[in-house]
């Protein structure tokens, strides 16, 4: 009998496991250091925008605003970080203080983040519409050159992967901050009678989710070459699925940083994937859905398992 | 003073009515006090549509906190365009294909509350999930025709009485029935007590399973007819046509004056908050306000109304 916890742990693994075996089936020429590439590029500013929504995650709050984000820090990236280094980048951090300020605000006045985070999506997509009005701008040369890079033997974004998950996986399930963070989630009321600041931990999270959308958006610029303010609008939809793919739960605190990238790699994979098995375009969205269900489905059977032993 | 001031702390909805007035005021002041008639027909036109995805959604977020439908926009598309489809411009089909397109609703309603229910998987996940299905089911039916409603269709969906649209009339009649079933029946009192506290629900010996289901199955129709009045509105259905009911929907409940924590639905504030966000864009778009512009206000006023009216301390 195999230990329900540790199957529900390699549940991502295994996911990935799969889907990889399947792209491979399908094209076989897939298996390459290019064709990885090719296919998982695309992984890496997905899996930025996942971790972000998973530090929101962590404290039981839900960003619906993280894809406008995106865009948003592509958008400032490719126009004012290239007309003023200085006042780009002036932008870019304001933008993470915002976010700062949003999470100060969801606890001081106990407010539903959907809610909150549903209107600030308007607010950086407006922002974003305003600065660039039609796609365009210019990716700044060092973002190109850094997502392009030929690293030897095993392709950049798989390393990029790895050390996004290692360093978060570090930082929230090793540290003392982390064991708050997600006592945050897990009972809020607890820790602030044992006198930890439930507003500054907030902050912090929220803080990072920005920081990671930040990362994200330069990711993106730096493999779409040039921004649309709409480019990012289905990464929240991503982010979210990406920590539920990754075994993270909605409420409680208990997420899992390497799951969420692994999530996020599967569901750039699962795009690749639909496009080798020649499924008509108009199945490609409903296909998404279909593997979704089916990822749920099965930890359903985990979780029954390990509620049962 | 103080009697309308108690007045508005009891009655939350009489806010999105109070700032969707002065909206109007602002926008027919700047345009020379010329057209305030036709700005309100058009508000009640176009906020008809929101108020029915709405009250769907109300009733699911009535249901507690992390209850959501985010299948609705989805929903709206398939029943538009089976609805276009099985009509086939024939006045003579009407029927069967209003029955299709709430059919297919009804399956929609059934299979979110199946995932929520034998997955147990938070509505927000399933009911997206659903409606990635939902959406590629349309677009393949639809092929990306636009066939005409029916004339009969078309016209109930566009005439006017006195200026004030025949739809919005009808719409009124079933918010009132909404309201009637949320304050007057086991049901609604039901879903009231389940957003409160669930488990104390089900120790009471309510029936918190079929409530649920019930719920998701109305709101998945509500957004059926929606999608079929919105096709006979704007002349066929368009697999975009549900793009801005998911935002709206969620929207106008909150304005509204629902408890985003469950547990209290609203029904007048639906009405009030619909057409105060058509107006908002109106009075925007007469004051020569840019497309970001808009956004931007619209994101602003969403967090500022819930920022005042305050999350309130969560029982959980």
């Amino acid at each position: 009998m195999t230990n329900p916890r540790l199957l529900r742990a390699a549940l991502p693994f295994l996911t990935l496991a799969i889907v990889l075996a399947a792209t491979f089936y399908v094209q076989p020429r897939t298996m390459s250091y290019f064709g990885l590439n090719l296919m998982l590029q695309y992984a890496v500013p997905i899996a930025l925008a996942t971790t972000a929504q998973m530090f929101i995650i962590t404290v039981n709050d839900l960003d619906l605003s993280i894809g406008p984000f995106v865009g948003l820090i592509g958008v400032i990236a490719a126009t004012a970080l290239n007309a003023s280094p200085v006042l780009g980048a002036a932008a870019l951090v304001a933008c993470v203080l915002a976010y700062g300020l949003v999470g100060a605000l969801v606890h001081a006045r106990n407010l539903p983040s959907i809610v909150v985070t549903l209107g600030l999506s308007f607010v950086w997509l407006g922002i974003a519409v305003m600065i660039l009005p039609s796609p365009g701008g210019k990716a700044p040369a060092a973002l190109k050159a850094l997502m392009t890079v030929q690293t030897p033997y095993v392709p950049f974004p798989i390393l990029a992967a790895v050390a996004i998950g290692v360093i978060v996986h570090l930082a929230l399930m090793t540290t003392s901050f982390g064991v708050i963070a997600r006592g945050a989630g897990g009972n809020p009321k607890a820790l602030a009678r044992a006198g930890w600041s439930m507003l500054r931990t907030k902050v912090v999270m929220y803080m990072l989710a920005g920081v990671f959308g930040l990362l994200s958006g330069l990711a993106l610029l730096g493999l779409t070459t040039s921004a649309d303010a709409h480019v990012a609008d289905r990464y929240t939809l991503y982010s979210i699925a990406g920590v539920i793919l990754g075994g993270g739960e909605f409420m409680g605190g208990r997420v899992n940083p390497m799951g969420a990238v692994v999530g996020a790699l599967t569901l750039a994979l699962a795009g690749a994937f639909l496009i080798f098995l020649r499924i008509s375009p108009d199945w490609q969205i409903g296909a998404q859905g279909a593997i979704l269900i089916v990822v749920l489905a099965m930890r359903a059977l985990v979780t029954y398992g390990e509620k049962r032993s | 003073m103080t009697g309308l001031r108690t007045h508005l702390a009891e009655k939350p909805w009489l806010w999105s009515f109070l700032a969707a007035a002065l909206v109007w005021g602002l926008a027919v002041a700047f345009a020379g006090g010329h057209g305030g008639g036709e700005i309100l027909t058009s508000a009640l036109a176009f906020g008809t549509f929101t108020v029915i995805v709405g009250l769907g959604q109300m009733m699911v977020i009535t249901t507690g906190p992390g209850n959501v439908d985010l299948s609705i926009p989805a929903t709206m598309t398939l029943s538009g365009v089976i609805a276009m489809k099985v009509m086939d411009t024939d006045s003579a089909h009407m029927l069967i294909g209003i029955l299709a397109a709430m059919g297919a609703s009804l399956v929609v309603g059934i299979v979110n509350y199946t995932l929520i229910r034998l997955l147990r998987i938070p509505p927000i996940i399933a009911t997206l999930s659903s409606s990635f299905l939902v959406l590629s089911t349309a677009i393949s039916y639809g092929r990306g025709l636009r066939i005409k409603p029916p004339p009969p269709l078309a016209e109930f969906a566009t005439v006017r009485m006195f200026g004030i649209p025949l739809a919005a009339i009808a719409i009124c009649l079933l918010s009132l029935a909404v309201a009637v079933i949320l304050k007057g029946t086991v049901y609604g009192r039901t879903v009231a007590a389940i957003g409160q506290n669930e488990r104390a629900a089900w120790l009471a010996g309510l029936n918190v399973r079929g409530t649920r289901f019930a719920t998701y199955v109305l709101s998945a129709l509500l957004a059926g007819l929606c999608g079929i009045l919105q096709s006979g509105f704007s002349g066929g259905a368009a697999l975009n046509m549900g793009d801005d009911f998911l935002l709206a929907s969620i929207a106008v409940v909150v304005i509204g004056g629902t408890s985003v924590a469950g547990g209290r639905g609203n029904v007048p504030g639906i009405w009030g908050a619909a057409l105060f966000m058509y107006l908002l864009v109106t009075m925007l778009n007469i004051f020569g306000a840019s497309p970001g512009v808009r956004l931007v206000m619209t994101g602003v006023i969403i967090i500022a109304v819930i920022t005042i009216a305050g999350g309130e301390r969560q029982t959980r």
